[in-house]
């Protein structure tokens, strides 16, 4: 064991090192995006290209890591999820600007940065779960959810999570944050049980006559209802009916995964590669089918599972634009005590 | 150089180097938090700390109460009374820290939701069809999250405090039974005070362990100031303002364990100089042994295996379906080699600063040794951003100096060696190696290095003679919580690890974050596997000693005057 740990940590050494003298056809990926989603998109890139993609899967951090390894940091590509995030790693000075005709022409352009330092791959959408049979709406919005007709109904997950930042800072987008503000004291006095949990809970807590509405995301309703996730979280997804809220002023929050390539890759040209077979057809289908996601590109299909839930229109307001709010929406979640 | 130290004259320099790389972390935030937070204490002020020191300070002490009331009681227990199935319960009452609490909190909401099996079957007993009809206290509050990391993280506390109890004069325990104090009055009056200093450092671990604590308490509702250091850092990019909450939660910690140690500062817990021997357990028979197996299974069952049959339920749904992954072994291998590694250097840095601290009293050493315990007390992301910088500089240091010297470079040598883990992991359980060593050796009165002194032993011939063997069961102890904190650890570890290398930790949280952590029920069973092998191992070391240790007892018995 000592032995094999010794192995690779000079196999690791001879890699980065000493990176210098070996060229192998290779990148390196820094995801925040677990495992299981990436491998398929990597095994395939792999098969394709002959490329060998090193992966760190990782948490909060991802940008610091990056940072403090400065110039020698082996990071080719740095994937994550939520815009905010993406424009962060732009902002930070650790992402490099990118031309390729193939990702400017596959991803439309409120889904990329302008200078090309961060690119969308897949879409999802933030939906409203209600009891199926319990609940006769066909159709909601997203202001609805502060209507006292909810009163002690409704369950969310923290409102400190990012994908409910993005949702509160679309809102800001959308009405200013005062009547964000008043809006999430609505959603707040309306909770069932504490903000916690995961989306994949709503469904739970429905289903256990908990709640009777809640927000959550779209391809959660794929992992659930395709068995995915196990015996139990079918049954969750079954005591659903998924509604595509939209704004009283626009389409439905929408946001999205996404990826830079490292300011310092060392493998800048495999790392485009990457790129751009996440947004072909074959990468894009992976996103759609595996993982129950909307694609970024035109044309390409939806699982069957996510088709059903309705066609989707999504909110035409700026994706970095609904970033720049999410201080004001931390802060405001806060202020209204919206976790307490 | 007194003559008292010579032969260790190294130690003290060695230990200043250690102190400084341990520190390195915290004095890399305090850079980060001056560099300014805007308006965020005036938000903290008005909105969030009314509310998040309430909740911080009712979760500690909920959980203080829970950890030292189970802890000591099943210590005393198993230690000063003999009952059927005591030598299991003795290791068993361990496992509760074999699975990381976040697994636990995830297992008890499937168990215990209006949908798991433990309301559907009541319902079913009751004749009730709808959840509505039976409405039970929600996991998911403070109540649930007090109970759970009460349950969970006594092993702590069990654990310092037995090796105490364990060590404790059996002479002075006997002194006081002529005196006619009757085995509670023990308890009361004669092994709790003695185990103080036992108590404290367990209770501190596991109250570290609670307040720093992110997953667990987070997934079920609890806002402590661990959750606000996230939000500021994570949704408002003010990684200084993170910092600064972090760096006074800190000095909160601190300042507590320096009060407690400031209340016994008068007293002295080491023993005479002579041959110790243990207290021979009182054997229990009927309703009473009954009510002291069920006193100590009752912590193991909840706090492991309920969760763990739950958990080996769904691992053997999956494998049904999904097989075994292959990937699991090389993680198992990275997982306890990686563990092995830091907890060896942990234990000799640890010995080599509660050593120095022992020969060289002074304010300075003690400061030192107080250093090891700052990695335990801050949350483990902040620590490993904290560390980020260090690991940075050592490597441009390093490089800079090998490219001049060799012309050769070393590019990111720690952190693609996983040699960065290791010094996050020791950054971080330092103090476990540290308290206990202390708390063993405190126990050996100064008398004895006198007297092999004066008999001509070195300072190195005394603590390798005299010293290592007799606190090798703190040693033990030390090395097992280590071992098992390392093997579950995870901000750090998802942070600073080398492309390429899983390990069961990061492993299972993967599954976790992506709601699918049956999936890595497996590898929460490996590391349950393989964080048992050590405690059991442990145990068996314990139980030849106490074995030894009756015969020697049973000869004294025989023979009363010359053993007396």
């Amino acid at each position: 064991m000592a032995q094999a740990f010794v192995r690779s940590t000079l196999c690791a050494l001879a890699l980065f090192g000493f990176a210098g003298a070996a060229k192998a056809q290779e990148v390196n990926l820094y995801t925040v995006r677990e495992p299981g989603l990436v491998r398929p998109l990597i095994e395939a890139f792999t098969k394709k290209t002959g490329i060998k993609v090193n992966t760190i899967f990782m948490n909060d951090g991802l940008a610091e890591r990056v940072q403090a390894e400065g110039a020698r940091s082996p990071a080719d590509v740095l994937m994550t999820v939520d815009v905010a995030r993406l424009v962060e790693i732009a902002e930070k000075g650790i992402a490099q600007p990118i031309r390729s005709e193939t990702l400017e022409s596959a991803i439309p352009a409120q889904l990329r940065d302008a200078e090309g330092r961060w690119f969308a791959l897949s879409m999802r959408a933030r939906l409203v779960y209600v009891a199926k049979d319990r609940v006769r709406d066909e159709a909601i919005t997203y202001e609805d959810l502060a209507d006292p007709k909810w009163k002690g109904k409704l369950c969310i997950r923290s409102g400190q999570h990012p994908y409910n930042i993005a949702l509160i800072s679309a809102y800001i987008a959308h009405h200013g944050e005062a009547a964000a503000e008043t809006w999430l004291r609505g959603v707040k006095a309306n909770l069932a049980r504490r903000a916690t949990g995961g989306d994949r809970e709503v469904a739970r807590d429905i289903l256990g006559n908990l709640c009777e509405a809640g927000v959550g995301n779209s391809y959660y309703v794929g992992l659930m209802r395709s068995g995915a996730g196990g015996p139990d979280q079918l049954k969750w997804g079954d005591a659903i009916k998924v509604l595509l809220p939209t704004f009283k002023t626009g389409g439905t929050h929408v946001n999205a995964s996404g990826a830079a390539i490292a300011k310092n890759a060392p493998n800048r040209d495999n790392a485009v590669k990457f790129l751009e077979f996440l947004v072909s057809d074959e990468g894009q289908k992976i996103y759609t089918q595996d993982n129950f996601e909307y694609p970024v590109k035109s044309g390409a299909m939806v699982n069957p599972i996510i088709a059903a839930l309705g066609s989707l229109q999504p909110d035409t307001k700026n994706l970095s634009e609904i970033a720049r709010h999410r201080r004001a929406a931390s802060m405001l979640v806060d202020k209204v005590g919206f976790d307490n | 150089m007194t003559r008292m130290t010579r032969g260790i004259s190294g130690f003290p320099i060695v230990s200043a180097i250690v102190a400084v790389f341990v520190a390195a972390p915290v004095v890399a935030l305090l850079f980060l938090a001056a560099q300014g937070s805007g308006d965020l204490w005036p938000h903290l002020v008005a909105y969030v700390l009314p509310q998040a020191v309430m909740d911080t300070a009712i979760l500690l002490v909920g959980v203080g109460i829970l950890v030292i009331v189970i802890g000591t009681g099943a210590a005393w227990l198993v230690t000063a009374y003999d009952f059927p199935g005591r030598g299991v319960l003795q290791w068993a009452l361990l496992l509760p820290l074999a699975m990381p609490t976040y697994i636990i909190a995830y297992a008890y909401l499937d168990l215990l939701h209006p949908v798991g099996p433990v309301q559907t079957a009541l319902r079913a007993m009751l004749g009730l069809s709808s959840p509505r009809d039976l409405i039970l206290p929600d996991i998911r509050s403070m109540g649930g999250c007090i109970l759970l990391f009460g349950f969970v993280l006594f092993p702590y506390v069990y654990f310092t405090t037995r090796a105490m109890f364990v060590m404790q004069m059996a002479s002075l325990v006997e002194v006081a039974r002529t005196l006619g104090a009757s085995r509670f009055g023990l308890f009361w009056h004669v092994a709790l005070p003695l185990a103080r200093p036992a108590i404290a450092v367990g209770a501190s671990l596991a109250l570290m362990d609670a307040l720093n604590d992110i997953g667990a308490s987070e997934f079920l509702g609890v806002r402590t100031m661990t959750v606000s250091i996230y939000s500021t850092w994570v949704n408002r990019s003010n990684l200084p303002g993170a910092a600064q909450i972090a760096l006074i939660m800190l000095a909160l910690v601190i300042s507590l364990i320096l009060i407690e140690r400031y209340a016994r500062r008068r007293q002295s817990y080491a023993g005479a100089a002579q041959r110790s021997r243990r207290l021979s357990p009182e054997p229990l028979h009927g309703f009473k042994a009954l009510l002291a197996i069920l006193a100590c299974a009752l912590p193991v069952v909840i706090g492991f295996v309920a969760p763990a049959l739950h958990l080996l339920v769904e691992a053997m749904q999956r494998v049904q379906f999904a097989g075994i992954s292959t990937s699991l072994i090389a993680q198992t291998i990275n997982t306890v080699t990686i563990s092995a590694l830091a907890t060896a250097v942990a234990l000799a840095i640890g010995l080599v600063l509660a050593f120095t601290a022992r020969l060289l009293r002074g304010r300075v050493t003690q400061m030192i040794l107080r250093t090891a315990s700052l990695g335990y007390a801050i949350p483990g992301t902040v620590l490993a951003i904290g560390l980020l910088g260090p690991i940075a500089l050592i490597e441009t240091f390093v490089g800079d100096a090998a490219h001049a010297l060799f012309g050769i470079s070393t590019g990111l040598f720690m952190s693609a060696s996983g040699a960065a883990l290791i010094y996050a992991y020791v950054a971080r359980f330092l103090t476990i190696s540290t308290g206990n060593i202390e708390n063993g050796l405190a126990r050996l009165s100064p008398s004895l290095d006198h007297a092999a002194r004066t008999l001509g032993a070195s300072a190195s011939g005394v603590v390798t003679r005299i010293h290592l063997p007799l606190i090798s069961p703190a040693l033990l102890s030390a090395a097992v919580l280590i071992f098992v904190d390392c093997m579950k650890e995870l901000p750090a570890t998802l942070l600073l690890r080398p492309l390429n290398f899983e390990t069961l930790a990061t492993h299972l949280y993967g599954e976790a974050a992506r709601g699918t952590y049956e999936d890595g029920s497996i590898a929460a069973l490996a590391i349950v596997l393989f964080g048992l092998l050590p405690i059991i191992l442990l145990s068996r070391i314990g139980q030849r000693k106490v074995a030894v240790e009756g015969q020697n007892a049973a000869e004294s018995a025989l023979l009363p005057e010359r053993s007396r």
